[in-house]
């Protein structure tokens, strides 16, 4: 009894967290022309006028480029933070640990208008290196706490004997260190590319005039009417954002397989 | 000439001193042990040695070179730790030939070289395997090779069995000693295990609290220890009160308390000069219980009444109370042990006998 009403409410969760995702994937292929209940058949039309808008295609592209750079400068600041925090006795490493990770705690649009706030007094203007420079801010912490884990559990004598045996401590680094790391920065960079795509708060405070990422592009278009061309964008997003994250599973699976389990 | 030589090494960290104005001189082709308890400085020394860790003070050569600015990578070191210490990413044979990269040699000359450590320690078909595939003894197998195949000037073994169970840790003790032998590298070894280091050892240094407290070769350390650090820390002794009453050309008369007057050898008494307090050293496994009166020559017979049996089987380890002082005496049982409560007669020959300096009386 006590496990059924368990089971109906783990049912219940599920469909209230999924359904509608479900439901705009379902839209997305509907005919008509109205992105509403009931559907009137199948269709991929709405994909293919996503295709040709051109104002969409820009946003993907500024997306993904954004992602992308958000993804590589993060995760290289990660693992240099990291290292210093974990391997070398910095003066104040506990402050500059929170300081680091600070970003997470602090309400997003809290820090998207302190950021524009200290640009305004430099007299800086929004560009796309301040929206980047934004997106690493917040992305930052994600790749550290992944990358930091990952280091402790590096057993600081497979280093040394690295370095006894005649590696210095580049190649000590590039040959022993960095690979054990590598699923740890695969995953931080997947963390940060995911998060920077879907981002829209900070991403509203910082853009300059001009620019649109997806979720901006989105949000210009629900201003103005609720297309169906929406459910179709939403379910590449989807499929996007939570296809990625499986493939960088699977890829770091079969590294692992490789090497004995 | 000295393999390794260290001078006057200090070592601190903060305001705790690990080790205090150490000098050492490590043999060509020798087995040293640094042996004590932990916190004793041994593990510091061999880091320092290793380059792992700079000495405050004092200098440290290898091959008669000083390396005290020679960073750890350029020192051509053997380096073997309790936790293997493998790579998890590469395969046995990568891991084997690391070293080799850098140092120039070509591809088949390495290849070679990691056939004939695999076969030098006895695992020749797992060089495709990865280490998590491995059992801990071949894993630190392995670690054995990665470290020997650079033909290290000197090997480094950091507490390599302490992570073994017991039974692989006796037969990987022998086949340690058996692969040194045959490579004649100097080994400087690390353990808190007194067995092991009597067992593999060309020397024993034998530390406490930073210092050196004695080094000699095993029988010397165990049989005539300098210190009664030592005394207590190798094997089972008792160590009694007493003074010196009385010395000749060979000799010093001991007068302990609890069992009279015992002459021994100044060879066995090397602290020892004349008149003044001292120490009896007497081996837990020297002093033999007997029947009351049953009496060999040669021996001292002193009565005594067993308090206490830790029976271990092919042994049995007795505390016997004599006049004030309890001692320790490790038996083997011939047809049963006494059984506590019992009157036995102690004894001992004065040739088992060593002595120490008194404390300040």
């Amino acid at each position: 009894m006590g496990w059924n009403l368990l089971r109906g409410w783990t049912v219940l969760v599920y469909l209230f967290m999924f359904l509608p995702v479900a439901v705009v994937m379902l839209l997305s292929v509907n005919a008509s022309q109205f992105g509403s209940f009931p559907m009137t058949g199948f269709s991929l039309r709405w994909f293919v006028e996503l295709a040709n808008n051109d104002a969409i295609l820009r946003a993907f592209r500024t997306s993904i480029l954004l992602g992308t750079l958000t993804a590589i400068i993060s995760s290289t600041l990660g693992v240099l933070a990291s290292l210093a925090l974990v391997r070398y006795e910095v003066p104040g490493r506990n402050v500059i640990s929170t300081l680091l990770i600070a970003p997470i705690l602090v309400p997003e649009v809290v820090l998207a208008v302190a950021l524009l706030l200290f640009l305004n007094v430099l007299q800086i203007n929004k560009s796309f290196l301040l929206l980047l420079m934004g997106h690493v801010i917040f992305t930052l912490p994600f790749v550290i706490l992944v990358v930091q884990a990952r280091l402790v559990s590096i057993r600081r004598d497979i280093e040394e004997a690295a370095m006894s045996l005649g590696a210095s401590p580049a190649q000590t680094f590039l040959q022993i260190t960095l690979p054990l790391l590598a699923p740890a920065v695969f995953a931080g960079m997947l963390f940060a590319f995911t998060i920077s795509f879907d981002d829209i708060t900070g991403t509203l405070f910082w853009k300059p005039g001009g620019v649109e990422t997806v979720p901006t592009q989105i949000f210009a278009m629900l201003r103005n009417s609720i297309s169906p061309e929406i459910n179709a964008l939403g379910t590449v997003m989807i499929l996007l954002t939570a296809g990625l994250p499986l493939v960088g599973m699977a890829i770091a699976r079969r590294m692992a397989s490789r090497r004995g389990g | 000439m000295s393999a390794v030589q260290l001078t006057d090494i200090v070592k601190q960290f903060g305001t705790f001193t690990a080790v205090h104005r150490m000098s050492l001189e490590i043999p060509d082709g020798g087995f040293v042990t640094l042996l004590g308890p932990s916190g004793c400085g041994k593990t510091t020394t061999l880091r320092m040695i290793a380059g792992l860790l700079d000495p405050s003070e004092g200098e440290i050569a290898i091959g008669g070179r000083r390396v005290n600015e020679v960073p750890i990578h350029k020192r051509n070191l053997g380096l073997v730790f309790q936790n293997y210490a493998l790579f998890p990413h590469k395969s046995v044979a990568d891991n084997i030939a690391f070293g080799l990269r850098y140092r120039n040699v070509p591809q088949a000359e390495a290849a070679k070289r990691v056939r004939e450590a695999l076969e030098l320690v006895q695992l020749p078909d797992v060089g495709d395997r990865y280490p998590k595939q491995l059992s801990g003894g071949q894993q630190q197998r392995i670690a054995l090779a990665r470290a020997i195949v650079i033909e290290p000037d000197v090997l480094l073994l950091d507490e390599p069995l302490s992570a073994l169970d017991a039974n692989l840790r006796e037969s990987m003790r022998v086949e340690l000693k058996r692969i040194q032998h045959r490579i004649g590298v100097t080994t400087v070894f690390v353990t808190h295990d007194q067995s092991e280091a009597l067992a593999m050892s060309d020397l024993i240094v034998v530390m406490s609290d930073g210092r050196i407290e004695q080094v000699g070769a095993p029988e010397e350390v165990y049989n005539t220890p300098a210190t009664e650090f030592v005394a207590r820390f190798l094997g089972a002794s008792n160590i009694l009160d007493g003074r010196v009453s009385g010395a000749d050309g060979g000799e010093l008369t001991i007068e302990a308390p609890a069992i009279g007057a015992i002459r021994v050898a100044r060879a066995r008494a090397p602290g020892l000069d004349g008149a003044g307090p001292a120490k009896l050293v007497i081996r837990a496994e020297k002093l033999r219980l007997a029947a009351p009166g049953a009496l060999v020559d040669g021996e001292v017979a002193v009565d005594g009444m067993v308090e206490t049996v830790d029976y271990q089987g092919q042994a049995a380890r007795y505390f016997v109370r004599v006049g004030g002082e309890q001692l320790q005496a490790i038996n083997m049982i011939d047809d049963h042990p006494f059984a506590e409560g019992e009157a036995v007669s102690v004894c001992l020959r004065p040739r088992d006998c060593a002595a120490l300096p008194g404390g300040p009386q």
